[in-house]
C-alpha cells in the first residue's frame, strides 16, 4: 500500500507480460474475463468465493421450502415458490461463473455434500414460524443485497454479471419479506408477538452474514486489492444497520440490541457486541441445523441420480441415431 | 482453444444462451448452462434466464461450436483505430450549424 522513496537495492522482480496486463486491467478498474491470464491465487480465491456463494443459494432453498405447503394463502404459496425457484436459479448462475474458472460442477457438488465446502451459516438456523419467511426476506435477503450490490462491480466479469441478475431478483425477495412482517404487525397481538419473536431470532445471525470483524478477516485485504471485494465487512454491516433502524420503525418491531444507539458524531448507529463465538460454532458445523441441511442436500442429490442418468442416456441415444442417419 | 466452462471433466456439454428480449431486437448473450442435449438446453434456458418475461425467443448454441479470436493476440487482431477518426461523423466539424447534416 505504501510507496517507499528509499532506492531499492535488491534485484528487480521480473514480472511477466501477462501479469503486467492483469495488473493494468485491475488498476484501470476494468474487468478480467475467463480467457485472460490471471494469478493462481486470484483464480482460487474466486472459485472459493463463488462456489460458496452458489452453495449458499442452493442450501438457502431449504429453510423456506419447508413453508411452501403451509403458507397461509394461495398467493403467499405462489410467491414463496417463485422465491425458492429464484434461489435455485441464483445457484446455477453462480455455478456457471465458477465453471468459467475451471471448477467442475461435479467437484463443487461433491465438496458440498461431503461437508468440505462452506456455505453461509445463516441457513443453518431453523424456521419454526411463518413470520420467519418475513424475517428471512427482510433481514437475510436484505443483508445479502447489501453484500451483493458492490459485487456487481467485482473485477471478474462473469461473477459481476451473475450478481447483476441476482440483485435485480433479490429486491423482490426483500420486499415480500417486509410485507409479510408488516401484515403480521398490523394483525392480532399474537401475530405481532410472532413477528417480534422471529426478528429477535434472525437479527444477530443476519449481522453475522457480513463475516468476521475487519481485524479478524484473513482474506479481505487481498480480495480488496484484486477488486473482488469493494468494501470491508464492518463497513457493509454498518451500512446495513443504518438502513434497518428506520425500516424497523415502520414495521413497529424492536431490534434486539439494547446497546443500539445513534452516534451524533459519526451520524451512524452504533451497535452492541456481536457474539462471535456463536458465529464460529455454526461455521464449524455445530449450528442448530447443519447436519439436517447437508443430509437433505445429499438425499436430493442421490434421489435425483436417475434423472441425470436418464437424461444422459437419452442424449446419447439421440446423438447415436443422428450419426446413424448421417451415415446412411 | 477450449471455451471457458467447457471441460472434458464435465458430464454434460456447455451451451451458451442468447435471449431476444423483444421483437425487433437482437438476441443477446445472457449466460451459459450445462445440459445433456439441445432440447433440454433450450428448456433449461427458458427456466433459468426468462422467469420474468425477459424474452420472446431463446437460442442455445453448443459452446464448442463457437470460434473466437485469441485474446493474447489482441494488438495484432484488432486494427488500431489511431489516426482513423475520419471513420466517425464527429470528425467532420465544418458542417456545424448547417441543418439536417
Amino acid at each position: 500500500m505504501t510507496s517507499t522513496i528509499t532506492p531499492d537495492t535488491s534485484a528487480p522482480v521480473a514480472i511477466s507480460v501477462e501479469e503486467q496486463q492483469f495488473n493494468d486491467l485491475i488498476e484501470a478498474d476494468s474487468r478480467i474475463e475467463p480467457r485472460d491470464w490471471m494469478p493462481e491465487g486470484y483464480r482460487k480465491s474466486l472459485v472459493r468465493q463463488i462456489s460458496q456463494h452458489a452453495h449458499s443459494e442452493i442450501i438457502g432453498m431449504q429453510p423456506e421450502s419447508n413453508w411452501i405447503t403451509r403458507a397461509p394463502s394461495l398467493k403467499r404459496k405462489a410467491i414463496l415458490m417463485a422465491k425458492v425457484q429464484d434461489e435455485a436459479g441464483h445457484g446455477l448462475y453462480l455455478y456457471s461463473a465458477a465453471q468459467t474458472l475451471g471448477a467442475t460442477r461435479d467437484d463443487m457438488t461433491d465438496a458440498l455434500i461431503a461437508g468440505k465446502a462452506r456455505y453461509s451459516s445463516i441457513f443453518n438456523y431453523p424456521t419454526p414460524s411463518w413470520a420467519d419467511m418475513g424475517s428471512i426476506g427482510w433481514l437475510v435477503d436484505g443483508a445479502a443485497i447489501c453484500n451483493q450490490v458492490p459485487l456487481c462491480r467485482a473485477s471478474y466479469g462473469p461473477y459481476g454479471r451473475a450478481m447483476v441478475r441476482i440483485c435485480k431478483e433479490e429486491s423482490f425477495h426483500q420486499r415480500q419479506g417486509f410485507e409479510i412482517l408488516l401484515e403480521l404487525m398490523q394483525g392480532t397481538e399474537e401475530q405481532r408477538q410472532m413477528a417480534q419473536d422471529s426478528v429477535n431470532r434472525w437479527y444477530w445471525p443476519a449481522l453475522m452474514m457480513f463475516g468476521p470483524p475487519d481485524d479478524d478477516s484473513p482474506n479481505s485485504a487481498q480480495s480488496m486489492a484484486w477488486k473482488i471485494k469493494r468494501h470491508s465487512n464492518d463497513e457493509l454491516r454498518q451500512r446495513f444497520v443504518n438502513m434497518l433502524v428506520p425500516q424497523a420503525a415502520v414495521l413497529g418491531v424492536t431490534l434486539p440490541d439494547p446497546d443500539l444507539h445513534f452516534n451524533e458524531e459519526t451520524q451512524q448507529w452504533d451497535l452492541g457486541e456481536i457474539d462471535w463465538t456463536e458465529f464460529h460454532e455454526v461455521l464449524a458445523g455445530r449450528g442448530p441445523n447443519n447436519a439436517q441441511r447437508l443430509q437433505r442436500r445429499r438425499d436430493a442429490h442421490d434421489e435425483g441420480a436417475w434423472v441425470r442418468e436418464a437424461a444422459a442416456a437419452y442424449a446419447h441415444k439421440q446423438s447415436a441415431r443422428t450419426e446413424e442417419m448421417a451415415a446412411k | 482453444m477450449t471455451t471457458p466452462g467447457d471441460s472434458a471433466a464435465e458430464i454434460w456439454p456447455l451451451w451458451e444462451v442468447f435471449v431476444r428480449s423483444n421483437r425487433g431486437l437482437s438476441h443477446v448473450h445472457v449466460g451459459s448452462l450445462h445440459a445433456p442435449d439441445e432440447t433440454l438446453a433450450v428448456r433449461n434456458a427458458r427456466d433459468l434466464y426468462t422467469r420474468r418475461s425477459e424474452g420472446v425467443s431463446v437460442w442455445v448454441v453448443p459452446a464448442a461450436a463457437i470460434t473466437t479470436s485469441d485474446p493474447d493476440a489482441k494488438g495484432a487482431f484488432f486494427e488500431s483505430p489511431a489516426g482513423k477518426n475520419y471513420r466517425h461523423a464527429s470528425y467532420y466539424s465544418k458542417s456545424e450549424g448547417v441543418k439536417h447534416l
